[in-house]
């Protein structure tokens, strides 16, 4: 089937059957390889985007519900010349070690930043559950509160740079 | 790029090819020969290993690219360690550049610069610590002899800095020197710099692969891709002990998308156009198994117990076994840990195209050397006609240290003729992973009339680590009887004691068991490290003097009370209760890297929380205190998670769960949100960093809870219920 949808700002369209995942049209298929797969079951978090502006897992997300949807991977989040907050905070924190996790963390974070600013511990802790095996969760959480407090000085940066 | 260049090099740097006649270095390659045996020898002493590659040319390891950056081919693989960054520490500042201009990437196996051993065991900074500097300083001295040609000035008289020569307000790049060159004078090798005129050793530099991995950069083996790349899928077992008979693929031939199945003697694959269909596929060939019996958790249990198997006498000293046997006031306990599973986030994978007369093959893999080796010999190529391109990896943990994935997708690519990209689903993952083994551990033991240990036994049944493992090889097994990544971290380090000794019972369980980060130091230092407190408990004693107090008085005794009276001294450690928390010690020498660990835990509806972790470490020269820290950060957190969470069952024949969640980890709930660190450098010598700091923690938790409860827990994963 065919499907639109708007991915980093571009308009794309794919020609894939309905059930595909989201995760390998975006990663096979568009080559942004920055959304990663380490479960396939929506057990670790490592495939985290947004559509919408919500954190999805997508690998357990079929691409036929993607129609018309404004997706967000970590390649839109920001880049190096502009970074997202998130990312600006992830690199004062020097928080990945393998990095193979850390996409799906930043997206999940950014996620909620953009619906509560100021997130308590006990925030963090109930929304943030993806998995990190190399267990960078102490300087993650030092750089979630990071990323909060750079985004309310910089209210602008928040927005996606799509 | 110019037709002469190209004749030079493939790529598009510029120090490369003729070496002439002329490259005869000092540094000692041949020192190393016969260093597997060399190696296993120190492990078991030491645990340093020799470094095991080629350190006879700086042109190698390094290029020059045009635009004045020094690219560093590192034979050692980035599995979030961060040795790239250490590793680029050192070369800076003996080569004279600024970290801005040091790129590393990974040796192709093809270049020459080949590791003969592993990234692994804590040893890539501590192996490479004087070659690579010595490496660098030539280089150095290379282009200053260079430049001073060119320049038409003497080498003394040139200044280097930051990639710049220069003489006399006349400046040259280190590009514009190398720039034309072809032949090369390796010079003797420079005397190093002193280490205090260090820029960037010894200093928190930030990571040199922090942006990519901030970015997305498509950087691991999973993100390879190649044109007209398929995918390929191959079946596994999810039965322990399965053996591949024979399978039906009539089925699976039919499928949308299906390029090719592929039956093997040992195994069956398929090719499709995308990863989904091969997927798909896959699930509809139908493969008959061997399995010669269903096992359940309670066979595996019943089979490791201290009492089964051989013994291996492993450590002696004094008269251990007489007196506890004589005495009548023996103090004893037992202690357990589970199946351990690597969970490393990313699946093992390899992308794979064979050619007539070439292979090349992009994955994350531990063991360059060993991979290309059985690629090789499968597919039926010379080694040298095998390129393995190492990719970072989604974690390593020792899993990437056995790597037939790679192997299977060679088969797959040249079956089809083209690049075919293939891994593990995570089911796959926790089903075939080469796990840490159970253990069963009997501590013994007899006090002084002052309260001091008189005598003391560990003893230790576990699967194996090491055997089986093709690093280690065959003849090691009958050589040393008990297996030495099992017994990691088991033997006493508290040498004051008079009479001790420790004895591994070596099991071979029907699944497989090996490397994982630490090897046996996890379950050994829970076990030795908790009996040790109820020791201390027993003879009224603080548990930090007890320790103290039976340390020998040499450097290693040392520099292990060292770092036990700063992490007391800095955690304010206590045996008291206070506001519901209590603090739990343990200390653990790993590597020649003392340890010790002060937990803070409190119980809230039943369940263990760790407050905060002080953890005082001497890994010796430190490389990079940010990235040690960042290595003990995760290593704490880690171990928190092994030690609390996670366990493997067996049922009805299968390893269970085979996903995250089921298979409990910690996350960043579960992470305590105060970690202080005291790094001590007791030692000129860089050592063991990403390791040790797993050791102490399962019984400073454990620790912490008996403070607070009365509750001894002697079992992995620690569970109040
Ligand atoms: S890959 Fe999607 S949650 Fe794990
Ligand atoms: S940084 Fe390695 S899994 Fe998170």
């Amino acid at each position: 089937m065919k499907i639109s949808f708007l991915i980093n700002g571009t308009k794309k369209m794919v020609e894939v059957a309905e059930n595909t995942p989201l995760l390998w049209v975006i990663r096979d298929m568009l080559d942004l390889k920055g959304t990663k797969f380490g479960c396939g079951k929506a057990a670790c978090g490592a495939c985290t985007l947004h559509i919408d502006g919500n954190a999805i897992r997508s690998c357990s997300y079929p691409i036929q519900f993607a129609e018309g949807k404004e997706i967000t991977t970590i390649e839109g989040l920001g880049n190096e010349a502009n970074p997202h907050p998130v990312q600006q905070a992830w690199i004062e924190e020097i928080v990945p070690q393998c990095g193979y996790c850390q996409p799906g963390f930043m997206m999940a974070t950014a996620a909620l930043l953009a619906k509560n600013p100021n997130p308590t511990d006990e925030d963090i802790d109930a929304t943030i559950t993806n998995v990190c095996r190399c267990a960078t969760y102490f300087r993650m959480r030092k750089a979630i509160h990071r990323a909060a407090e750079l985004a309310q000085i910089n209210p602008e940066n928040i927005e996606e740079n799509v | 790029m110019s037709k002469e260049k190209k004749k030079i090099s493939r790529r598009k740097f510029i120090v490369r090819g003729g070496l002439g006649t002329m490259g005869v270095l000092a540094i000692g390659t041949y020192i190393f020969r016969n260093s597997i045996r060399r190696g296993i020898a120190g492990a078991m002493n030491t645990g340093e290993i020799p470094y095991n590659g080629d350190t006879s040319s700086p042109i190698i390891w390094f290029e020059v690219s045009s635009d004045n950056q020094i690219v560093l081919h590192s034979p050692k693989v980035e599995m979030g360690q961060g040795t790239f960054t250490g590793l680029a520490q050192m070369a800076a500042d003996e080569l004279e550049v600024s970290m801005e201009q040091m790129k590393v990437v990974h040796a192709n196996s093809i270049s020459g610069n080949l590791d003969g051993f592993a990234t692994g065991g804590s040893t890539s900074i501590s192996t490479l610590w004087v070659p690579l500097r010595e490496l660098a300083a030539t280089m150095r001295e290379m282009i200053k002899n260079q430049a001073a040609s060119k320049m038409g000035v003497a080498a003394a008289d040139l200044q280097l800095n930051n990639g710049i020569c220069s003489s006399n307000g006349e400046t040259m790049t280190y590009a514009e020197v190398v720039q034309g060159v072809s032949e090369w004078t390796i010079p003797d090798t420079p005397v190093l710099k002193n280490l205090k005129d260090y820029k960037y050793i010894g200093k928190p530099v930030a990571r040199v692969d922090l942006k990519d991995k901030v970015f997305g950069a498509p950087i691991f083996g999973m993100d390879a891709t190649m044109p007209e790349m398929l995918y390929g899928s191959v079946v596994r077992p999810s039965a322990i002990g399965a053996k591949f008979l024979d399978a039906d693929i009539s089925k699976a031939e039919k499928m949308p998308g299906v390029v090719k199945v592929v039956k093997e003697k040992d195994f069956v694959g398929v090719v499709a156009n995308s990863q989904t269909e091969a997927e798909n596929a896959k699930n509809m060939i139908n493969v008959q198994w061997q399995v010669e019996r269903s096992w359940q958790t309670a066979d595996i249990e019943a089979m490791i117990a201290v009492g089964e198997g051989e013994p291996f006498v492993i450590q002696k000293e004094g008269k251990a076994k007489s007196i506890l046997e004589d005495s009548k006031e023996i103090i004893s306990a037992e202690y357990k840990s589970p199946i351990g599973a690597h969970a490393q986030l990313e699946p093992n994978g390899a992308l794979a195209y064979v050619e007539e007369d070439k292979a090349t093959i992009i994955m994350s893999t531990q063991v360059v050397k060993i991979t290309r080796d059985e690629i090789a010999e499968r597919i039926g190529l010379n080694k040298d006609q095998v390129n393995i391109v190492p990719t970072f990896l989604g974690g390593g943990f020792g899993r990437r240290l056995h790597t037939p994935n790679g192997m299977q997708a060679a088969v797959l690519s040249k079956a089809v003729g083209k690049p075919v990209k293939c891994f593990f689903t995570r089911k796959e993952e926790f089903q075939n992973d080469t796990f840490r083994p159970p253990t069963h551990h009997l501590l013994k033991a007899t006090l002084t009339p002052e309260g001091l240990i008189e005598a003391l036994e560990h003893n230790v049944s576990s699967g194996d680590v090491a055997f089986g493992s093709p690093m280690v090889p065959r003849i090691a097994e009958p050589l040393l009887g008990a297996d030495l990544g099992a017994w990691r971290g088991g033997m006493i380090q508290y040498e004051g004691i008079p009479n001790y000794r420790t004895i591994s019972w070596r099991k071979k369980l029907p699944f497989a068991t090996s490397w994982w980060r630490s090897l046996g130091l996890l379950a050994n230092t829970f076990a030795v490290e908790s009996f040790i407190d109820e020791l201390a408990v027993k003879a009224k004693k603080n548990p930090v003097t007890f320790r103290i107090d039976q340390i020998q008085d040499n450097d290693r005794g040392f520099r292990l009370k060292e770092v036990i009276k700063a992490a007391a001294e800095k955690s304010g450690y206590t045996d008291e209760v206070v506001n519901g928390r209590a603090m739990g010690f343990a200390a653990s020498t790993d590597v020649n890297t003392p340890c010790a660990q002060v937990a803070e835990v409190s119980i809230e509806n039943n369940e263990i929380k760790v407050h905060k972790v002080t953890c005082a470490m001497d890994p010796g020269l430190v490389i990079n205190p940010d990235q040690v820290k960042a290595q003990c950060e995760g290593a704490i957190i880690m171990g928190i998670s092994a030690s609390m969470f996670e366990k493997m069952e067996v049922e009805d024949g299968e390893l269970t769960p085979t996903i995250y969640g089921p298979y409990q980890m910690a996350t960043i709930r579960n992470a305590p949100k105060e970690i202080d660190l005291v790094l001590l450098q007791n030692s000129d010598h860089p050592g063991a960093v990403g390791e040790p700091p797993l050791g102490p923690i399962g019984a400073a938790v454990a620790n912490a809870v008996f403070r607070l409860t009365g509750k001894r827990l002697r079992s992995m994963p620690l569970s109040l219920v």
